[in-house]
């Protein structure tokens, strides 16, 4: 199983929670209305005290199993200083506003794009998101330089395997300024300002 | 008895009866249903915002500084105002309770929700008066931009929860002081001893010992395991308390130094490390004190409720001490979406020792659950309603948060709805709370003397109003979240109206079950009860003598 993109993740993710959210709340009802019966409960199932041990640590290790190698980000992310991207995009923010980024990025399907976003006063977020809302990707972007005085990197690689037109805005909150003074208008929202084209309907070239 | 003579006179509420160590208790126990009462409404403020312009709320709660002001202090109000309080205060009269010694100073006790109420009403100030907005995260160095926020406003703000921290450190003096006093049974105890029983180290030896098939090193532990919890999570509490004063000293003085005419320069201090010092103390409230408590609570609560010993006490207590271990190395998973962390860090902080949560936590809900089912068949009542209340909000909101402190995963939940509503709200509102009501419940004929409860019908209604309300409120704001709607944001245009709506009806079930609560308290003890709690006592004792089994013969079906 992988996920090629957030959707499908948070689809799968949605799903299993909620089995899991009912499953646990209805184990401890049926546990309750147990307590209280003066005959002896009839087991469904017997679970040993070491055996749940080994599944919880199992679950715990097997969940980042699991993700590694059903989420192609994950792997990408810890080497990235080692892939070489398709295209790089480094633009600055400050202000609440951000500085020297293109006004419209195009990407093509199945490319691996860089953004290394530097800030220079407060800690703000880099998010692309769906015309619906949805989030696609996001990283924090911390201001700080080095001895050199040049500003800190804050870099994300992405792939994108699925056609659309994306919003970017800052993640993280910095001050009621990023926003208009009667809080209608994100100030740093750019509507569609990543262009994916080139994939198939369910993704892909 | 008439409405106006009950709302008067209470049941048989007698607020002269009571010794110091109870009155102290009750005034800590008001103040904070009373911040809960604020921090529901400023949550239901909020909420009635997200739902979109047809909110009935006046246009200027939708203003980003009102908002804002509004999401800085309904932490700083949840958490220390009601929480640290109600915790406090239960604590300080259980180690007494437990260890059937006297508490070390009532004084103390009382400066403790003295100095926390002030500190919290300060800081709700700031953000009212000044609308001082950095929020509870204070990421460096917004707290310190004034060309966004008044100075005097990060002044006063800073000045309260300097006060609440300080109140806090009276709280642990009073802890460890009634802990360690050699008095009672403790007469003829060294601190060594103590020190060994209050770290678990005995609960370790005895399983060392049963595996190499000696003689259980300890056959009768100094401290009860519910006071080795408390014990071990007060460590944690000091931790925390050090890191949110020190980052308090900080942000005052580059205020001070602004208010002065002379700024100091903000790049002086590195934003990631700053991060990585302030997630590291304040998630050992998150990760640290509250799992703890909580699992200590839990035991106490099982072995009052159904009087019998719990199962698998030496694990139980081993346990405790790796959840201490384990809270000191987590706070990395705070810091999954920030690039400059260190990979390794992400990995082993972020992921693997988190995942050390899932076990700690669920052992303690595996061995409280079979520690009930061996005692069965039970009574159901309040106190045991409450608790697989508290169980349930646990089992829903470990495994939310476990799920996003993976690098895959937090790459598309980071700072969304996700995580505050489906893990900190649920396990905050659901776990959390409904343990400390099941807490009080148990403790509620002790501290008042037998005081019956004016409704029991209402205590009813509380508690199914109040766990449905809090699981379904977060459970749409948490599929909001999955939907991309973040956390720190404003949206006022009902971007996310539907799981708005149907969170902030179930966040109003939440509000209406406190106010049934609080209706059902006066009526018990009426006001003039309500006041005299408030009144000098003229029983000066700081224990009061009950023994713990006497509790466990009422939950007998």
């Amino acid at each position: 199983m992988t996920f090629s993109n957030s959707l499908e993740l948070l689809a799968f993710h949605e799903t299993a929670y909620t089995i899991y959210a009912l499953l646990i709340i209805s184990v401890v009802a049926w546990f309750g209305y147990n307590l209280t019966r003066e005959e002896k409960a009839s087991s469904l199932v017997r679970i040993p005290f070491y055996g749940y041990i080994a599944f919880l640590v199992a679950g715990g290790v097997g969940h980042h199993i699991f993700t590694y190698n059903a989420i192609p980000w994950v792997a990408q992310d810890i080497t990235r200083h080692e892939i070489t991207p398709d295209a790089s995009y480094k633009f600055e923010i400050e202000d609440h506003k951000w500085v020297n980024i293109p006004k419209k990025v195009t990407v093509q399907c199945g490319e691996t794009i860089e953004f290394d976003v530097r800030s220079r006063d407060l800690v703000y977020g880099f998010g692309l998101f769906r015309q619906d809302g949805t989030l696609v990707t996001q990283m924090q972007v911390n201001p700080g330089t080095d001895v050199n005085g040049i500003l800190d990197s804050n870099d994300l690689l992405w792939t994108f395997h699925h056609n659309g037109s994306f919003d970017l805005t800052s993640t993280e909150y910095s001050g009621t300024a990023q926003y208009s003074h009667d809080g209608k208008e994100d100030l740093m929202k750019v509507k569609n300002w990543l262009e994916v084209v080139g994939c198939k309907d369910g993704g892909n070239k | 008895m008439s409405f106006t003579k009950n709302l008067i006179e209470g049941t048989n509420f007698d607020h002269k009866s009571l010794n110091a160590l109870q009155k102290v208790t009750l005034r800590a126990v008001v103040m904070s249903f009373l911040f809960f009462g604020l921090v529901a409404i400023e949550g239901m403020i909020m909420k009635a915002v997200q739902t979109g312009p047809s909110n009935p709320l006046p246009e200027m709660f939708s203003h980003p500084a009102h908002y804002f002001s509004i999401m800085t202090v309904h932490p700083i109000v949840g958490i220390f105002g009601s929480t640290y309080q109600l915790v406090f205060a239960a604590f300080m009269f259980l180690v007494p309770f437990l260890t059937k010694k006297p508490l070390y100073s009532v004084k103390l006790a009382n400066a403790v929700w003295l100095l926390i109420t002030i500190g919290t009403a300060l800081a709700w100030i700031a953000a009212f008066a000044w609308q001082y907005a950095p929020l509870y995260t204070l990421y460096w160095p917004l707290p310190a931009d004034t060309q966004q926020f008044s100075a005097i406003g990060g002044i006063i703000f800073i000045l309260g929860v300097a006060l609440i921290m300080l109140g806090t450190f009276g709280f642990i003096y009073n802890i460890y002081a009634t802990i360690f006093a050699r008095v009672g049974v403790h007469k003829d105890k060294t601190t060594k001893e103590l020190l060994i029983s209050g770290f678990g180290i005995d609960g370790m030896l005895n399983l060392w010992h049963k595996l190499t098939g000696k003689e259980p090193y300890s056959k009768e532990p100094a401290l009860a395991l519910p006071v080795v919890a408390i014990f071990r999570g007060t460590v944690d509490t000091f931790l925390d308390a050090v890191v949110i004063l020190s980052a308090g000293v900080l942000v005052l003085v580059y205020l001070l130094f602004d208010v002065s005419g002379n700024p100091l320069d903000v790049g002086a201090i590195d934003a990631l490390l700053y991060k990585n010092y302030f997630w590291w103390g304040l998630d050992l409230v998150a990760d640290g004190l509250v799992l703890i408590y909580v699992a200590g609570s839990w035991y106490l609560l099982a072995t009052l409720i159904t009087g019998q010993k719990l199962f698998m006490e030496n694990v139980a207590r081993a346990a405790l001490m790796l959840e201490l271990l384990v809270s000191w190395m987590v706070w990395s998973h705070h810091l999954l979406a920030d690039q400059g962390q260190p990979e390794m860090m992400k990995l082993i902080s972020g992921e693997m020792v988190t995942a050390f949560e899932l076990l700690t936590q669920g052992l303690a809900l595996f061995i409280t659950l079979v520690t009930l089912w061996k005692a069965r068949p039970l009574k159901m009542t309040m106190e045991l309603k409450y608790l697989l209340g508290g169980l349930v909000g646990f089992g829903l909101a470990v495994p939310a948060a476990i799920i996003q402190a993976d690098m895959g995963m937090n790459r598309v939940l980071h700072n969304t709805q996700w995580i505050i509503m489906a893990h900190v709200h649920i396990a905050l509102i659901v776990g959390l709370y409904m343990t400390l009501y099941s807490a009080l419940y148990v403790l509620w004929p002790i501290v008042t003397n037998n005081t019956k409860m004016y409704s029991s019908k209402l205590s009813n209604l509380h508690f199914w109003m109040y766990l449905i309300g809090g699981i379904g409120m977060g459970a749409f704001g948490g599929m909001a979240g999955l939907d991309g709607m973040l956390r720190r944001h404003l949206y006022i245009n009902g971007e996310f109206n539907t799981l708005m709506v149907l969170s902030a009806i179930c966040g109003t079930m939440v509000l209406v079950a406190w106010f049934i609560f609080l209706f059902n308290i006066v009526m018990s003890v009426g006001i003039k009860g309500l006041i005299g709690i408030f009144l000098p006592s003229e029983d000066k004792t700081a224990s009061y003598g009950l023994e713990p089994e006497d509790i466990a013969e009422n939950h007998k079906a």
